[in-house]
C-alpha cells in the first residue's frame, strides 16, 4: 500500500513526509509494515514531521527510535512538527547566540 | 550472506584480487599509475603524503600504508619509491611481505627516471598478475565480510531511505558474524551521547565521547565552531529540526548494533561486529582508511549523488533519490527510491542492500569500478606541511 509519510521505528510518535501534504487530508504513515491513517490539521512539506500522536507540551519527541528533542508546547495529532515547538537537548542552529 | 571470495595466508577474505601498485610518497604516483594502467589485473593506489611532515604523521603515512598494503583484495604488491621519502619503505615492505603475501620494491632514484622504473615496474606488475589469475575464489560467509560504510552529498532521502534502510542489513550482517566499520566522526556530532549508549561497556562509551570532543578540538584550534548553526538554515528548510536529528540520519546506517571498540584511522579491528573508526568525512581519506582496516567492500548511501570509488575495494552506490538514480547512470548501484515513494518498507530495502552487498562480494562490477572512478584517494594527517 502507498503511504505518504514514514516513521522509521515502531516507537516514533513522528512520521516525516515522503511528499507535500496538505492539511485536511489523512496521511498514510508506514510504520514497518502497517500503515496508519493521520488526520493532517496543518501542511506538511515533503521532508518535514508530522505528529502521529498528540505530543504533551514537555514529552519527548521520537525518531529512529531515540529522542530528537522535547516540545515545547503541545503538539496536536497531525500537525507539523519543528522548529516552532520542538526544543534540542543540544542546541539548534536558527536562534540568536546568547550575549 | 554466502559469496565467494579469495581466500589469503593471514585468515582473511578478499572480494577483488588485484595486484597493488602503492606508490609509497607523492612524488612516486605518476610512476605507480603508469604501471597500474599497463597492467591488466593492477590497480594504482596514490595520495599525497610522505614527504615534508612530522614525525607522527611520518608515522600515520606509513601505518597506513602497511594497513592497505594487507588489505585482504590484494593478492600481491608493487612499492614505487622514490628514495628520499619520509615514509619508512623497509618497514612497509616487511609489514607486507609478514602478512604472506608477494612484495617488490622499486624505486625511482634508484632505477634511474620514471621510464625505466615503469618498464621494470609493469614486468613485475605482469608477473604477479599471472600468478594472481591461478587463484580461485571459495565458498565463504558472512564472517568474511569487513563492511566499511559512508554517506556521503546527503539530501532528505539519505536519513530517510538509504541510511536507515542499510541499518537493516548491518544489523542482520552483524547477527551473521560480519565486521561492520563506521567512521565519519563529524557525522555522529549532536548525537554522540546516543552512539555512546550503544557502547558494549563505559570504557567503549568514554573513548566514542573522546574522539568526538578531539575533532571537535581539531576544528576549534583554527577557528571552526562544529556545533553551532547546526542544522544550518538550509537544513532547517529541507525539514530538519534539531542537530540530534541530523547526526541520527546519519548513524542511521550502523541500524542500532552495539558498538564493540573504538579504533584510531586505518587499524585493523580485533573484534566482530560494530566497530567506530576515526576518520572524517571526506571520501579520499575515509575510503583510504576502511581499507586500511581491512574493510573489503563498502556501502556507501548518498542523496545527490557522490561518484567517488576505491581502487581495490568495491565501493556500492546507493541511493533513495529517484532523480539521482536515473540521472547519474554511470555512478549508482541500487536505488531505493520505492522507500521514499511509499512502495517500500525499510525492511524491505534492507535486503536489497543485502543482496547487493552478497553479489558484489562475489565479483559483481560496482559502477565506480567499471569507470575506474577511483583515483583519487589520500591518507588522513593532522599535522602541518613543514
Amino acid at each position: 500500500m502507498k503511504r505518504d509519510a514514514i516513521a522509521i521505528k515502531p516507537e516514533d510518535n513522528v512520521g516525516t513526509a515522503i511528499r507535500d501534504l496538505p492539511a485536511g487530508v489523512t496521511a498514510r504513515v508506514g510504520i514497518g509494515e502497517e500503515v496508519v491513517p493521520v488526520p493532517l490539521v496543518e501542511d506538511i512539506p515533503y521532508g518535514h514531521k508530522l505528529a502521529i500522536h498528540a505530543i504533551e507540551k514537555g514529552e519527548n519527541v521520537l525518531k529512529y527510535g531515540e529522542v530528537i528533542g522535547r516540545a515545547s508546547c503541545t503538539i496536536e495529532q497531525g500537525a507539523h512538527v519543528h522548529v516552532h515547538n520542538v526544543e534540542s537537548l543540544r542546541g539548534r542552529g536558527d536562534l540568536p547566540r546568547n550575549p | 550472506m554466502k559469496f565467494i571470495g579469495y581466500k589469503r595466508n593471514d585468515g582473511s577474505v578478499g572480494t577483488r584480487n588485484y595486484v597493488g601498485v602503492l606508490s609509497t610518497v607523492v612524488c612516486a604516483n605518476e610512476v605507480a599509475r603508469a604501471i597500474a594502467a599497463q597492467v591488466h589485473g593492477a590497480v594504482a593506489f596514490s595520495h599525497q603524503q610522505g614527504c615534508c611532515q612530522t614525525p607522527p604523521d611520518l608515522k600515520r603515512v606509513t601505518d597506513t600504508l602497511c594497513a592497505v598494503g594487507t588489505n585482504p583484495n590484494l593478492h600481491s604488491v608493487l612499492l614505487v619509491s622514490l628514495g628520499c621519502e619520509g615514509t619508512d619503505l623497509v618497514r612497509v615492505a616487511r609489514t607486507i611481505s609478514e602478512s604472506g603475501r608477494n612484495v617488490e620494491t622499486i624505486v625511482i632514484q634508484e632505477e634511474g627516471g620514471a621510464a625505466l622504473t615503469t618498464a621494470k615496474g609493469v614486468l613485475l606488475a605482469q608477473q604477479m598478475a599471472s600468478e594472481a589469475s591461478r587463484l580461485h575464489r571459495e565458498p565463504c560467509d558472512s564472517k568474511n565480510i569487513v563492511l566499511g560504510l559512508k554517506c556521503g552529498s546527503s539530501d532528505t532521502t539519505s536519513g530517510l531511505s538509504s541510511n536507515p534502510a542499510l541499518g537493516v542489513t548491518v544489523e542482520k550482517l552483524i547477527q551473521e558474524g560480519a565486521t561492520v566499520i563506521i567512521g565519519e566522526i563529524t557525522e555522529i556530532i549532536g548525537a554522540e551521547h546516543i552512539f555512546a549508549s550503544r557502547a558494549k561497556d563505559p570504557e567503549t562509551a568514554e573513548k566514542i565521547m573522546a574522539l568526538v570532543e578531539r575533532m571537535e578540538n581539531r576544528a576549534k584550534a583554527v577557528g571552526a565552531d562544529m556545533r553551532g548553526g547546526q542544522p544550518t538554515p538550509g537544513n532547517i528548510a529541507g525539514g530538519l529540526t534539531t542537530i540530534e536529528e541530523k547526526s541520527l540520519g546519519a548513524i542511521a546506517k550502523a541500524g542500532h548494533a552495539t558498538v564493540q571498540d573504538v579504533y584510531e584511522y586505518g587499524c585493523k579491528p580485533k573484534t566482530k561486529g560494530l566497530v567506530l573508526m576515526d576518520s572524517p568525512g571526506r571520501e579520499p581519506e575515509i575510503l583510504t582508511g576502511l581499507a586500511a582496516a581491512g574493510a573489503n567492500v563498502i556501502a556507501f548511501t548518498t542523496g545527490r549523488g557522490a561518484p567517488q570509488g576505491f581502487p581495490f575495494v568495491p565501493v556500492i552506490k546507493i541511493t533513495g533519490n529517484e532523480k539521482t538514480w536515473n540521472h547519474l547512470r554511470d555512478h549508482m548501484d541500487l536505488s531505493v527510491s520505492g522507500v521514499m515513494s511509499g512502495e517500500l518498507t525499510l525492511e524491505q530495502a534492507g535486503e536489497l542492500m543485502y543482496a547487493k552487498i552478497e553479489e558484489t562480494a562475489s565479483g559483481a562490477l560496482t559502477r565506480a569500478e567499471l569507470s575506474g572512478y577511483v583515483q583519487a584517494m589520500d591518507i588522513y594527517v593532522t599535522g602541518p606541511v613543514i
